[in-house]
């Protein structure tokens, strides 16, 4: 598992071996074939971006190339023990109906989002008046596929108005671990563990 | 590019018991013509099926024996190259219904005749039945893999439909499941074509030694258009005329889209048999995998254990991204494992053979697990 982002670290580690995972946005596939590696997982990705797609069928994955928006509809229910949406949450034109869609592929469901909430984010907007650029923001307002930015309380509310149950939160700053009561301030990323 | 010489070798398998058709008929006598590259291991495990297009043939990566053109997919085929045959025993069969060895139209009948149209209609699937008696002669009980592009990728989902546990994997460029309104009316423009030249003379022109090649050209000419995109020809030769400066007012090949599109016609008719190209239609046209399998794409799939990947362009306009897709969506509700992705390329159809570097890299990718 060594060498994955910080955020996908944490889902390789609470992701029970030899389980079927769904990869929505699964980019160049470090995550899947981590999975399949180490813990023997039956991993199938869906990837919007061609290069990407090319990229983890040259490593031996199965990936579709599909929008999470879109091509969700075409998963049978409860075909996965595992959804996961790592970093795409927010680029998604309905993010409520893609967690709908999430739990309905799979039992569980991983999502993991930059928070915009996090200091650096409201320091920008605060002095600066700007849509903040950060290590994790890097991408200026007009060309970000961040469409729908989220915060970690925004979320917590999105999954009580749902009924969701979290069966397990992180929250990271770099690859160091926040509190729950500070995360809303000081974690960069969060990743949600959710199931009906 | 790889330059050590590959080791390839040509053979005719003659089959023992008559071939069943789909049509209700069965074939006796049928010769079925195919080339091999590389080694075939000890436990016959390494074996490639590379299933060809419409007026392809076996000579995937030797030199065409007519024109002395290289191997159509000589770019892909070879020590080294994405389908290694260094690795890899590659098997490519002219299908039933052709006319590069394997029995087709021109073949004698029984009487010692041409069959000419005589011969019974086949199908994609009577092809592939074709390919299952040769894999069974050659002692190969599963394959690594069956590829194909265009008509050679019906022959590949056909196997996996049908013959499920005879490959265990499928990789599938630049095709469909079905033929659409569209495509069958493209095909039906290039028979009549055929059928409308005198020569034709009913399918029986072989004793006169000339058969309706001014239809047969025509036939290429509109099915070539099929292949290019709007695009890559308008790039190649926009409103360019040919050897002239001026329109000369009447109807010889005025621009070079014209003159191109007659030599491309001109040439085929010296490599292809006229009836061959109505029977090979015809099978594509009659192609539906869903309706095989009543009605259901996801049920043609339901018995494969096979890992598939299906490859696009974004400029093939003839099968076009769409068609993969759908089989995607039906193999993921099967449950199979599968890959898609639409690559981009100026080409048309024709990009499956051409220089397009991701699709070497997902061939490679794919065939190398």
């Amino acid at each position: 598992m060594n060498g994955l982002r910080p955020d996908l670290a944490v889902i390789a580690a609470n992701i029970v071996p030899g389980s079927r995972v769904l990869d929505i946005g699964c980019g160049d596939g470090a995550l899947m074939a981590a999975l399949r590696d180490a813990r023997a997982v039956d991993a199938r990705g869906m990837e919007l971006d061609s290069h990407n797609v090319a990229e983890c069928v040259a490593r031996g994955l199965s990936v579709i190339q599909g929008d999470a928006d879109v091509d969700l509809e075409f998963y049978t229910d409860g075909g996965f023990d595992y959804a996961i949406l790592s970093q795409t949450l927010q680029t998604t034109k309905r993010p409520d109906l893609v967690l709908d869609e999430l739990l309905r592929v799979g039992r569980k469901a991983f999502v993991s989002f930059p928070n915009f909430a996090h200091w650096r984010v409201r320091a920008s907007l605060l002095w600066h008046g700007r849509m903040p650029v950060t290590r994790l923001l890097p991408v200026a307002w007009y060309e970000t596929p961040n469409i729908h930015h989220v915060t970690v309380r925004d979320f917590r509310e999105l999954v009580s108005a749902k009924g969701l149950t979290v069966e397990g939160s992180w929250f990271l700053s770099g690859d160091h671990g926040i509190s729950d009561a500070a995360a809303n301030w000081r974690a960069e990323h969060a990743v949600f563990l959710l199931s009906r | 590019m790889a330059t050590a010489a590959i080791l390839t070798s040509s053979h005719v398998l003659e089959l023992a018991h008559p071939l069943p058709l789909d049509g209700g008929q069965s074939l006796a006598g049928v010769r079925i013509s195919y080339e091999t590259y590389g080694e075939l291991n000890a436990d016959k495990s390494n074996a490639i099926l590379i299933c060809h297009a419409l007026t392809g043939d076996q000579h995937v990566a030797s030199p065409h024996p007519i024109t002395g053109k290289p191997g159509w997919w000589l770019r892909m085929v070879g020590p080294g190259k994405p389908i290694d045959t260094d690795r890899f025993f590659v098997i490519c069969a002219n299908v039933l219904g052709s006319c590069m060895g394997s029995t087709g139209p021109a073949s004698a009948a029984a009487d010692g005749q041409p069959y000419a149209m005589r011969f019974p209609v086949i199908t994609i699937r009577d092809m592939v039945r074709g390919h299952v008696a040769l894999l069974d002669a050659l002692g190969i009980v599963t394959l690594h893999a069956v590829v194909g592009g265009s008509m050679g990728g019906m022959q590949a989902l056909s196997l996996a439909a049908n013959w499920p546990q005879r490959s265990r994997a499928v990789l599938v460029i630049a095709s469909t499941a079905r033929h659409s309104a569209q495509n069958i009316a493209f095909h039906e423009v290039g028979r009549q074509a055929i059928m409308a030249d005198p020569k034709w003379q009913g399918g029986d022109y072989y004793r006169t030694g000339k058969g309706p090649e001014a239809g047969l050209a025509v036939a290429r000419m509109a099915a070539h258009i099929t292949y290019l995109s709007e695009e890559g020809m308008h790039e190649k030769f926009g409103r360019r005329l040919q050897n002239r400066t001026a329109k000369t007012f009447g109807f010889d090949a005025d621009f070079q889209i014209e003159s191109y599109l007659r030599h491309q016609g001109l040439s085929f008719t010296d490599r292809f048999d006229a009836n061959s190209y109505l029977y090979i239609t015809r099978a594509m046209d009659y192609f539906d995998l869903a309706e095989e399998h009543g009605g259901r794409l996801a049920a043609a799939f339901a018995g494969s254990s096979a890992r598939f990947c299906l490859v696009s362009f974004d400029t093939d306009w003839l099968y076009p991204t769409a068609e993969s897709r759908t089989i995607a969506h039906a193999l993921n509700a099967a449950g199979a494992p599968v890959s898609f992705v639409e690559l981009s390329a100026p080409f048309g159809h024709d990009s499956f053979l051409l220089d397009v570097p991701a699709l070497d890299r997902v061939i490679g990718g794919f065939l190398g697990q």
